[in-house]
C-alpha cells in the first residue's frame, strides 16, 4: 500500500484500472457476440498506426498515435467485413489474414522508424508489450476522456446494444439500425483496445478484453451484473498489474496485467457457484453415488421378492459380480445410513446383507414411480 | 561443389531460400488450417511455443539443443489441447478459449525473460520479429558445403512437412473434408488434427530465427487464403500457396533492400500484395462476384404456368417473369467444392 503513494505509481494505477473498466465492459458485449478474436486482430493491427502515428505526430505524442491506431483498426475490420461479406474467405481466416498483414506491415514501419527517425524512437517499443512507466499525467488525462466518452454512448445505448447482442433478428424486426450498431460496437473495442495499448501492449491487449469478461460471465447471469463484474475484474486485473511492475523492477506491466487476469477467469472456471467446474465435479459425484446406492438398494429387494424371503440374504461377492466392481463402500454407506444390516449366513462364505425394514421401504419408494414391478411376476426373469 | 558453395555464400540467396521454405512449410499446413477453420489456432500456437522455448532454455541453459523444439513443440499442442479442454467445458465459446489460452501462456513466457533470462539471447523483440538478416552467418558444415543453420532446419522442416501432406494426403482431405466419413473409415481424424498441429508448432520454432512468431502466422493464413480465391482444387490450392510463398520471399528481399527495413516483415507483407491480387482478380474475387452478379440469367427455367394455362406466349407474361427470376437466383448462388465442413471439424 506504501506503494499508492508514489505519484508515478498512482497515475499508472488509475490509467490502468480506466483501461480495465473499459475493456471489460465492451468485452462483454464481444465476447457474447462470439467476436472474442476480433479484439486480437484489432490489437495486433493497431501497430502500423501507431508507427504512422509517430511519424506525423513526432516525438512521443499520445494523440496522433492513438488515432492511427484506431484507423488502422478500423481498416482491419474493414478487410475482415469485406473477406467475410463479399466472398468465400471464413471468419477465422480472415481474421488471421488481417491480424497479421497489419502486424507485418507494422514491422516494417516500427524497423523503418528505428532506422531512419534517430533515437526518439525508443519509446515505440513500448508499444508491444506496455510500458506503463512511461505513462505521463497527461496521458492519464486523455485515456479518462476517452473512457468517457466510451462509457456515456454505452450507457445511451445500452437497449440497442443489448437486444442486437442477444437477438439481432428481433432488433432488425424493431426498424433498429442493427449493422450500424455492429460497426459503432467494433469501433468501440478498436478504441479500447488502442487506450489500453501504452499499458499492455498491442500483443497481450487481447487478454483484457476477453478474459474479465469471461470471468464475469461465470459469476453472474444477467447482462447488467456481467458488465459492472467484467468492469470490476479489469479495473482490479489493471492495478494489480501496475503495482507489481512497480514493485519488481524489470517486470513489464502487460504481462502482469494479462496474468491476474487470467487468474481471475480460472478462480471463476472453478470456484463460480452455478457453472463452477468443482461444483460440478461435486454434484456429479453425489449424483453417481447416490445412483450407485439407489440400484444396490433397489437390487437387494428385487433379490428378495424373487426368493419370496423380504429378509433374503444376498452375498456381497454375488451382489459384485452382478455390478462387475466391488459395492463394498456402497454397502457400508447403506449400512451407516441403516438400510442394510451384515449378516453372518454361512460362517464358511463371504459377508451377507439383508435389507433393513426402513431399506425395504426406500427401495419400494424408489420402486414406486416405475409401478412394473407389481405388475410383473416374480418368476419371470431379468431383462 | 565449388559453384554450389559460391552461391550459397552470397547472404541473398540464403535469406530468399529461407524465407521461401518457410513459406513453403508454413502454407502446406496453412492450406488445411484455413479449410478446416482453426486458422486462428497457428496463431495461438505461434505465440506460446515461446513458453516452450523459455522454459527449455531455463531447464539446460543452452538454447542449442533438440530440447528447445521439443519443448515449444510440447507448448503448442498444451495449447491446442487446453483450448480443447475449454471450449467442451462449454463455459467459454470456442474463440474465446483461444483468446484465453494463449495470451496467458504467453504472459508467462515474457514475464519469465523479464525475471530470469534477461541476460540471454532471448530478446522478445528478436522473438517476434525475426531477424533473417543475420541467419547467413550461423553456418554449419556440411560434408564439403558450409551451409547456414536456419536453411539447413527450414530445409529439413519443409521437407518433413511436404511428406506429411503427399504420404497422408487422403487421409487429411477426407478428415477435413468430412470428419465423420473420415471416422467411419477408421482414418483417425482426430490424431491427424494433432498430427497437423504439432507440425505447425515445429515449423513455428524452426521459423523464429527467421521469420519471427508473428509473421510465421501471415505464411500460415495468407497465401492459402490467397489461393481459396482463385481455385476449387485442394492440390491446386497447395500449389498455388507454395507458389506465393516463394513470390513474397522475392518481391519482400527486394522490397527490404530497397527501404532498409525488416526483411521478415516485409516478406510477410508482400503476401498480403497477392493476396488483394487474388481478392480483385481471383475465380472468387470481387470482380468475379460483380460479374456473376451482372451476368444475364442462364438459359430460363421451363415456364410450367404457361404450359398448363394455355399457347405458349399467350397469357404467360407473368409466368415467364417468375422463370427468368428463378433462373436468375440459382445462376447467382456459386457451388464452391472447397467448401469447409461444418464448424464440428475437431
Amino acid at each position: 500500500m506504501a506503494l499508492l503513494g508514489d505519484f508515478t505509481v498512482r497515475t499508472v494505477a488509475l490509467g490502468a484500472a480506466l483501461v480495465g473498466v473499459v475493456a471489460g465492459v465492451l468485452g462483454t458485449f464481444a465476447l457474447l457476440r462470439e467476436q472474442s478474436l476480433l479484439g486480437d486482430a484489432l490489437s495486433h493491427a493497431a501497430l502500423p498506426g501507431v508507427c504512422i502515428g509517430f511519424l506525423l505526430g513526432g516525438a512521443r505524442q499520445l494523440e496522433p498515435i492513438l488515432a492511427g491506431a484506431l484507423a488502422s483498426g478500423a481498416l482491419a475490420a474493414l478487410l475482415v467485413m469485406l473477406l467475410t461479406r463479399a466472398t468465400r474467405v471464413k471468419t477465422d481466416a480472415a481474421l488471421g489474414v488481417a491480424l497479421s498483414l497489419f502486424f507485418a506491415v507494422g514491422t516494417v514501419l516500427l524497423t523503418y522508424v528505428q532506422r531512419h527517425e534517430g533515437a526518439a524512437q525508443a519509446g515505440l517499443d513500448a508499444f508491444l508489450f506496455g510500458q506503463a512507466a512511461a505513462l505521463v499525467p497527461r496521458d492519464l488525462s486523455v485515456i479518462g476522456a476517452v473512457a468517457a466518452v466510451v462509457l456515456t454512448v454505452v450507457l445511451l445505448g445500452w437497449k440497442e446494444l443489448k437486444v442486437t447482442t442477444f437477438d439481432a433478428d428481433f432488433a432488425r424486426s424493431l426498424g433498429r439500425p442493427v449493422v450500424a450498431i455492429e460497426f459503432a460496437l467494433t469501433v468501440l473495442i478498436a478504441v479500447a483496445v488502442v487506450i489500453g495499448l501504452q499499458l499492455v501492449g498491442v500483443i497481450l491487449m487481447v487478454a483484457l478484453v476477453i478474459a474479465p469478461a469471461a470471468a464475469a460471465r461465470q459469476w453472474v447471469t444477467r447482462l447488467e451484473g456481467m458488465v459492472v463484474l467484467a468492469a470490476l475484474f479489469g479495473a482490479a486485473s489493471g492495478v494489480a498489474g501496475a503495482l507489481a511492475s512497480a514493485a519488481v523492477r524489470g517486470l513489464a506491466t502487460g504481462p502482469v496485467i494479462v496474468l491476474a487476469a487470467s487468474g481471475l477467469v480460472v478462480i471463476a472456471l472453478l470456484f463460480a457457484p452455478q457453472r463452477g467446474l468443482l461444483w460440478h465435479a461435486a454434484r456429479a459425484q453425489t449424483q453417481r453415488r447416490a445412483l450407485r446406492a439407489h440400484r444396490v438398494l433397489v437390487d437387494l429387494y428385487r433379490l428378495g421378492e424373487a426368493h419370496r424371503d423380504p429378509g433374503y440374504p444376498s452375498e456381497q461377492g454375488m451382489i459384485d459380480a452382478y455390478f462387475g466392481s466391488s459395492t463394498a463402500h456402497v454397502l457400508r454407506r447403506l449400512e451407516r445410513r441403516g438400510l442394510v444390516a451384515r449378516v453372518a449366513h454361512m460362517p464358511e462364505e463371504g459377508d451377507h446383507w439383508v435389507l433393513t425394514e426402513g431399506g425395504r421401504d426406500q427401495a419400494r419408494e424408489l420402486l414406486a414411480p416405475f409401478g412394473a414391478r407389481e405388475r410383473r411376476g416374480p418368476e419371470e426373469p431379468r431383462p | 561443389m565449388s559453384e554450389l558453395q559460391a552461391w550459397l555464400d552470397q547472404p541473398s540467396v540464403t535469406i530468399v531460400a529461407i524465407g521461401a521454405l518457410v513459406g513453403i512449410a508454413a502454407s502446406l499446413l496453412g492450406t488445411f488450417l484455413v479449410l478446416r477453420r482453426e486458422s486462428m489456432l497457428s496463431d495461438a500456437i505461434s505465440h506460446s511455443v515461446l513458453l516452450g522455448i523459455v522454459v527449455a532454455y531455463l531447464l539446460t541453459g543452452t538454447l542449442d539443443t533438440p530440447l528447445h523444439v521439443i519443448g515449444a513443440a510440447l507448448a503448442g499442442l498444451a495449447t491446442v489441447w487446453l483450448t480443447d479442454l475449454l471450449a467442451r467445458s462449454r463455459r467459454v465459446k470456442n474463440d474465446a478459449a483461444i483468446g484465453l489460452v494463449f495470451p496467458a501462456l504467453f504472459a508467462l513466457a515474457v514475464l519469465l525473460i523479464n525475471l530470469y533470462a534477461r541476460d540471454v539471447h532471448l530478446d522478445t523483440d528478436a522473438v517476434l520479429l525475426g531477424e533473417i538478416a543475420f541467419a547467413w552467418l550461423d553456418v554449419v558444415n556440411l560434408g564439403q558445403l558450409e551451409v547456414a543453420r536456419s536453411l539447413l532446419t527450414m530445409l529439413v522442416i519443409a521437407l518433413v512437412n511436404l511428406a506429411f501432406v503427399v504420404f497422408l494426403y487422403k487421409e487429411l482431405k477426407l478428415s477435413t473434408f468430412d470428419p465423420q466419413l473420415a471416422m467411419a473409415f477408421g482414418l483417425r481424424p482426430v490424431a491427424i488434427g494433432y498430427a497437423l498441429l504439432g507440425l505447425v508448432s515445429v515449423s513455428a520454432v524452426g521459423a523464429f530465427d527467421a521469420v519471427g512468431a508473428i509473421l510465421f502466422v501471415a505464411f500460415v493464413i495468407v497465401p492459402p487464403t490467397a489461393a481459396y480465391l482463385l481455385t476449387d482444387r485442394l492440390w491446386w490450392m497447395l500449389t498455388i500457396g507454395c507458389m506465393i510463398a516463394i513470390g513474397a520471399s522475392f518481391a519482400g528481399y527486394a522490397f527490404a533492400r530497397a527501404f532498409d527495413v525488416s526483411i521478415g516483415g516485409a516478406m510477410a507483407s508482400a503476401t498480403g500484395g497477392f493476396l488483394l491480387l487474388a481478392l480483385t482478380f481471383g475465380k472468387h474475387g470481387l470482380i468475379a462476384r460483380g460479374w456473376r452478379q451482372r451476368a444475364p440469367a442462364a438459359p430460363p427455367l421451363p415456364d410450367f404456368g404457361a404450359v398448363s394455362t394455355g399457347p405458349a406466349g399467350g397469357g404467360g407474361v407473368s409466368g415467364h417473369g417468375v422463370g427468368g427470376g428463378a433462373g436468375q437466383a440459382v445462376s447467382g448462388v456459386p457451388r464452391a467444392q472447397v467448401e469447409a465442413p461444418s464448424a464440428a471439424s475437431r
